[in-house]
């Protein structure tokens, strides 16, 4: 109970501060909207097309945005002076971990939340539950990770280069097996097919988890 | 272990060093200092006072040495002396977006502090910041934030404190403050560990000096030891090596 009880804190902590600033969600959410945009203006034709290049484009625009959403988690602890102030609290590094997960994660959704209905709409497509699922376990995947290498990237010096530098290559499975099940569930497939995807996707979110649980005392301490 | 140490040192420093690559910042650090006791590190740029207050402030790894806080490993019992200590330095670690209120509820909530209503009152009381909990810390003075971060590290009542130039940045008016909130900890109350500039307010506020030059302590003295013009002396002639 105590243990949540402080991962919950510091996941308030962070909601609260960008509620007032509504730095992330704000800067975020205007790249998705211009990315969807531009892409519904290169690929504006027929509905083949676009029934073919959506899952890329969907997932491109979620990669990218999420990159920009991850970087600033640690970052702006460091802005603020507040990382040695969050290491010297007599909390376990799991905490910490799991309180900024659960930030950037509740960040990621609202972006998507706004995005999704609007890409469907541009692309005169149908947002099936299926699709719904596939975004939130891929959305938990990249945060999994990007957390974990946001932590590591922000004692560098180039550190906003660094976590796309990191990030990307680990989230490649993670991304081609979102862009393959988002293409099965645009395409009104079944459960059935899109399942080996979603184990995938799955898999990568267990483990990652497990992985990062393990190794953030690591990568945040000195 | 030394055996002459006795076991109720609030802390104990043991041949303490610290490299960075091939930079020697720590090069052997002893230190012994009691319960109640007001320790202040003195020493230039560059001397490893930050150093060694952030490897006590368990911030940073030390290379080499033994470490004890209140008789507790640093290695081995981490988490148990984080809820011992609090840190003050030249960071505030308080949320500019978040009012002071909501920051030291949300350290309270991290530090497990009981009744942490009726303890952020008298946190800020103490600091003499009550009239500005609902600020955002933003929009305070360097030296109000200063002196919302003092009531920060003493909210879990801490036995032991840890300030690094906590006068950094304040001007002539938030300065008597701060020394006065100081002052009103230190007496005894709790351990104080203090690294600062100020020849002067160091030895009025401390019981104990050390100058640190070139990652060693070069001096040590009680308080009462010197005037100022000697330990300016004493300063002046033990950090031109």
């Amino acid at each position: 109970m105590r243990f949540w009880r402080k991962v919950l804190a510091i996941t308030w902590k962070d909601v609260l501060s960008e509620f007032r600033t509504r730095e992330i969600i704000f800067s975020v959410l205007v790249f998705t909207l211009l990315v969807i945009v531009i892409f519904n203006f290169a690929f504006g034709g027929g509905q083949d097309t676009i029934q073919m290049v959506a899952p890329g484009m969907l997932w491109i625009t979620f990669t990218f945005a999420g990159v920009l959403s991850l970087n600033r988690s640690f970052i702006i602890e460091k802005e603020e002076g507040c990382l040695e102030g969050l290491l010297v609290c007599p909390v376990s590094r799991e905490i910490i971990y799991l309180g900024k997960m659960l930030a950037s994660l509740l960040f990621m959704l609202s972006v998507e939340v706004v995005a999704l209905p609007i890409f469907a709409i541009l692309f005169n497509l149908d947002i099936s539950f299926q699709l719904v699922v596939i975004t939130l376990l891929t959305t938990v995947g990249f945060v999994t990770v990007g957390v974990l290498f946001s932590a590591l990237a922000v004692n560098t010096r180039a550190r906003e280069m660094v976590l796309p530098l990191l990030f990307l290559p680990i989230v490649v499975p993670l991304i081609i097996a979102a862009v393959e099940s988002s293409g099965l569930a645009l395409s009104g497939e079944s459960w059935g097919e899109i399942a080996s995807w979603l184990q995938i996707i799955g898999a990568f979110d267990v483990i990652f988890l497990v992985v990062s649980f393990w190794v953030f005392n690591y990568t945040i301490e000195e | 272990m030394n055996e002459s140490i006795p076991l109720s040192s609030a802390l104990e420093v043991w041949e303490l060093t610290k490299t960075f690559g091939n930079n020697r910042a720590l090069r052997g650090i002893n230190l012994q200092v009691a319960y109640g006791d007001f320790l202040i590190i003195f020493g230039p740029n560059g001397a490893g006072k930050t150093t060694l207050l952030k490897i006590l402030a368990t911030i940073m790894k030390p290379s080499s040495g033994e470490v004890r806080i209140g008789g507790l490993d640093l290695k081995k019992d981490t988490e148990e002396i984080r809820q011992r200590i609090g840190v003050v330095s030249h960071q505030t670690f308080l949320y500019n977006n978040l009012t002071a209120r909501e920051n030291l509820e949300f350290y309270s909530r991290m530090y497990d502090v009981a009744e942490a209503g009726q303890r952020i009152h008298e946190v800020v009381n103490t600091v003499g910041m009550a009239t500005r909990l609902n600020d955002r810390v933003g929009t305070l003075s360097r030296g109000m934030q200063q002196r919302f971060s003092i009531a920060r590290a003493l909210l879990h009542n801490p036995d032991i404190m840890f300030l690094d130039e906590p006068e950094t940045g304040l001007d002539q008016e938030a300065l008597p403050m701060l020394w006065q909130s100081l002052q009103n900890e230190g007496q005894g109350k709790r351990t104080i560990v203090m690294a600062t500039h100020n020849l002067e307010r160091g030895l009025e506020l401390g019981n104990r000096l050390v100058i640190l030059s070139g990652g060693k302590i070069v001096h040590e003295q009680t308080g009462a030891d010197s005037d100022l013009s000697t330990l300016r002396k004493v300063y002046e002639e033990t950090t031109k090596q």
